[in-house]
């Protein structure tokens, strides 16, 4: 994380690929003793690892990571948990739906998530799409699209921060 | 998304990070008490005794109670900012603030006859000392919340009282050097209810806006 801090972008994708392996783990754990089904696993684990990311500079470096990372998953965990308790104070009707429509949920699952990249705005959602799926460097984007890497740069950020947004917004709709 | 092809986006952002919050914190610190500060002789004033205030007992220990306050909600806000647990140890450092207050209280009803409780309980303007604190607590407290923002706490609402217990130490501190009222029974009265009142607008701003 030190590297990280300092801009190490290969140490920085390294840490962030170990931590999302422990999350996982102790996302589905997390999950199963509150017995709530598994379909969102993913979604938390991303969740978190965006908070990561965007809150790392509270993290202080004379201090051990794990605690600070843990910290940090409890509460997302605990979020995501309370607003599927608030989910499930709805009519008995949309409950039934909701039943109904669980065998093909995994599906719609991942048509949540690629719906929360192509909700982002104009450029964000370009500069985001093509950095992650489609494994563009910061040159390259900003090379294709006309735009100083500063700009690219801002836009990445900002669009990572939206996403954060509209993971929490997601959840309560 | 897949959760790697969003590991690629992040570590392409790896070079653009927010300033250290501890940093963040502390300009909101400065400025907030430059804000007070500028309230406090624009709109409030020292004491015309200060001077000989500082030979008496109840003015010193009046003072000491509004300065550690102010400490100890700084520990707090600290590390409230974080994600995590707050030590203990700054819990106990705010616990003592009462107690040492509730012992002044006691000696100063030890030392005074009852006949004069009533009008030290009063003082000279115990309403100017409610509306005081309050506003000289305003620019720190507004400072703080927006500084908070850039943390991450895991308890809004406790992060969002302990700024508010910051800026009441702030504005009580200030203001201690105007009001003349220095009895303990003046000050368990009125600096309290002013100091309630801020922490509970603090854990209302906390719970508005400190969620993440």
């Amino acid at each position: 994380m030190r590297a990280a801090i300092d801009g190490d972008a290969a140490a920085y994708r390294q840490l962030l690929e170990s931590l999302s392996h422990s999350l996982r783990a102790a996302t589905r754990r997390g999950l199963a003793q509150a017995g709530a089904t598994m379909n969102d696993v993913e979604d938390v684990v991303q969740e978190t690892l965006l908070a990561i990311h965007l809150k790392r500079h509270t993290w202080n470096s004379d201090q051990p990571l794990g605690p600070w990372v843990r910290a940090i998953a409890r509460h997302k965990l605990i979020d995501s948990l309370r607003r599927r308790g608030r989910r499930i104070e709805i009519p008995i009707d949309a409950v039934m739906d909701f039943l109904a429509a669980d065998e093909p949920r995994s599906d719609l699952d991942r048509q949540d998530a690629e719906r929360l990249v192509n909700d982002l705005r104009g450029r964000q959602q370009v500069i985001v799409r093509a950095i992650s799926i489609e494994g563009q460097s910061i040159r390259e984007v900003a090379e294709r699209l006309a735009m100083n890497e500063g700009a690219v740069r801002v836009a990445l950020h900002r669009g990572l921060k939206a996403l954060a947004a509209m993971h929490r917004k997601g959840h309560e709709e | 998304m897949k959760t790697d092809d969003l590991i690629a986006a992040m570590a392409a952002d790896a070079k653009t990070t927010e300033m250290p919050i501890g940093r963040t914190l502390s300009l909101a610190l400065a400025a907030g008490v430059v804000g007070a500060v500028l309230v406090f002789f624009l709109d409030v004033g020292l004491r015309p005794d200060l001077a000989s205030a500082f030979a008496s007992p109840r003015f010193l220990f009046k003072c000491v109670l509004t300065v550690m306050l102010l400490i100890s909600a700084l520990g707090l806000v600290w590390h409230l900012a974080r994600p995590g647990a707050v030590p203990i140890g700054w819990v106990i450092a705010l616990a003592a603030v009462p107690a040492l207050l509730a012992i002044g209280v006691v000696t100063e009803m030890i030392a005074l006859p009852p006949s004069v409780w009533e009008s030290r309980i009063f003082g000279m303007n115990w309403r100017i000392c409610m509306g005081l604190i309050p506003l000289l607590s305003a620019a720190p407290l507004v400072a703080l919340i927006v500084a908070l923002r850039q943390g991450a706490t895991t308890h809004p609402v406790l992060a969002g009282a302990a700024a508010g217990l910051l800026a009441a130490g702030i504005g009580a501190t200030l203001y201690a050097t105007h009001c003349q009222s220095d009895s303990p029974l003046f000050v368990a009265i009125w600096y309290v209810i002013a100091t309630v009142m801020v922490t509970l607008v603090g854990a209302g701003l906390g719970a508005r806006f400190l969620r993440w």
